[in-house]
């Protein structure tokens, strides 16, 4: 059982330092909150939802941006969409990053918005390793035999 | 609770479909998730297009729709919604991740209950239900369209139990936007 107290502990560490160094928010408190017993799953659920939405959206992004003329108020809805679904699952730092390029997007800054993009997805790749990581030793702590500590 | 309380909920995020799904049967809703207002509006009856046979009409006490989305966006949806002589006595509240005044006021003009800042939380939901419950045990008396009334805005903090009366409720800081002159 000490080796589901150890990574209880490094849990419990991870999980605190996501939350102090900005890379999710309260939101994302909000879904764990959300999971019992009657949907154990909830999280990995939502999250798993997020990745796919996210990879697409930052494929369409990309080709947008790529275009000859460059339609941003298309572009502009996609990074809408991002921002919305980042937000719903307390990505922080994604989120301001949405936010951003909406910004850069209104100008029609073309060569901003392309920089500002790289960033997103950038945050984007952390926060997803992050909650990987997150969710893989969650799992961990299950199978062998733990329950995860809830975090508040 | 003595009948189930039944909400669709419309939006085109899958993300923020499976979590408004979520949040409303934690509080003990019945829920139909549908991803966009056309659809909503099958569902509701509302579709010229198909005869009502076709359907088994939905009853529900609520419809929680997200303001911006392709197509038909929420505020399209509220305004058929009121327009109906079926379903105009359904509360439809909004819910946008953009706090924009002017939309607010068009919204609740239009004769929506509420405007949910998104992420909605539990505390949003579990407000929403009770609130409307309430106003279906003790009706209020009927108002002019373009004065709503003011729900105020107090509830308990993140976590509240299923069974919160309005009584008891303190003031958080206001997700709702008050009607404003410009």
């Amino acid at each position: 059982m000490e080796f589901v107290g150890q990574l209880q502990r490094q849990l419990v560490q991870f999980s605190h330092s996501l939350f102090v160094e900005g890379f999710l928010d309260e939101q994302f408190q909000q879904l764990q909150k959300l999971q019992d017993e009657s949907n154990p799953d909830f999280v990995l659920e939502v999250v798993s939802l997020f990745f796919e939405d996210s990879e697409k959206l930052l494929n369409n992004l990309s080709i947008a941006l790529q275009q000859q003329i460059v339609d941003f108020k298309l572009v502009d809805s996609y990074v809408h969409q991002f921002k919305g679904s980042s937000s719903s699952i307390g990505a922080q730092r994604v989120k301001n990053m949405c936010v951003h390029l909406r910004s850069f997007c209104e100008e029609k800054n073309l060569e901003r918005c392309l920089m500002c993009l790289q960033q997103v997805k950038h945050e984007y790749y952390v926060v997803k390793n992050k909650l990987e990581t997150l969710l893989r030793l969650e799992r961990q702590i299950v199978e062998a035999g733990g329950t995860v500590p809830f975090i508040a | 609770m003595a009948q189930e309380f039944h909400v669709l909920a419309v939006d085109d995020s899958f993300v923020d479909r499976k979590v408004i799904e979520r949040l409303l049967k934690v509080s003990s809703c019945k829920v139909t998730a549908v991803e966009s207002a056309g659809r909503a509006l099958q569902v509701l009856g509302l579709d010229e297009e198909r005869s009502p046979v076709e359907f088994d009409e939905l009853k529900v006490n609520l419809i929680i729709t997200d303001y911006s989305m392709p197509e038909m966006t929420g505020y399209d949806l509220l305004k058929r919604i009121k327009g109906s002589k079926k379903l105009s006595e359904i509360p439809v509240v909004i819910m946008s991740s953009e706090d924009i005044q002017p939309r607010v006021n068009r919204c609740l003009e239009e004769g929506a209950e509420e405007y949910l800042v998104k992420p909605v939380k539990l505390s949003d939901v579990v407000r929403l239900r009770d609130f409307i419950l309430t106003q279906k045990a003790h009706p209020p008396q009927m108002e002019h369209n373009s004065v709503k009334r003011k729900w105020r805005d107090e509830s308990p903090n993140a976590g509240c139990s299923a069974s919160t009366s309005c009584d008891h409720l303190r003031p958080p800081i206001p997700k709702r936007r008050k009607m404003v002159q410009l």
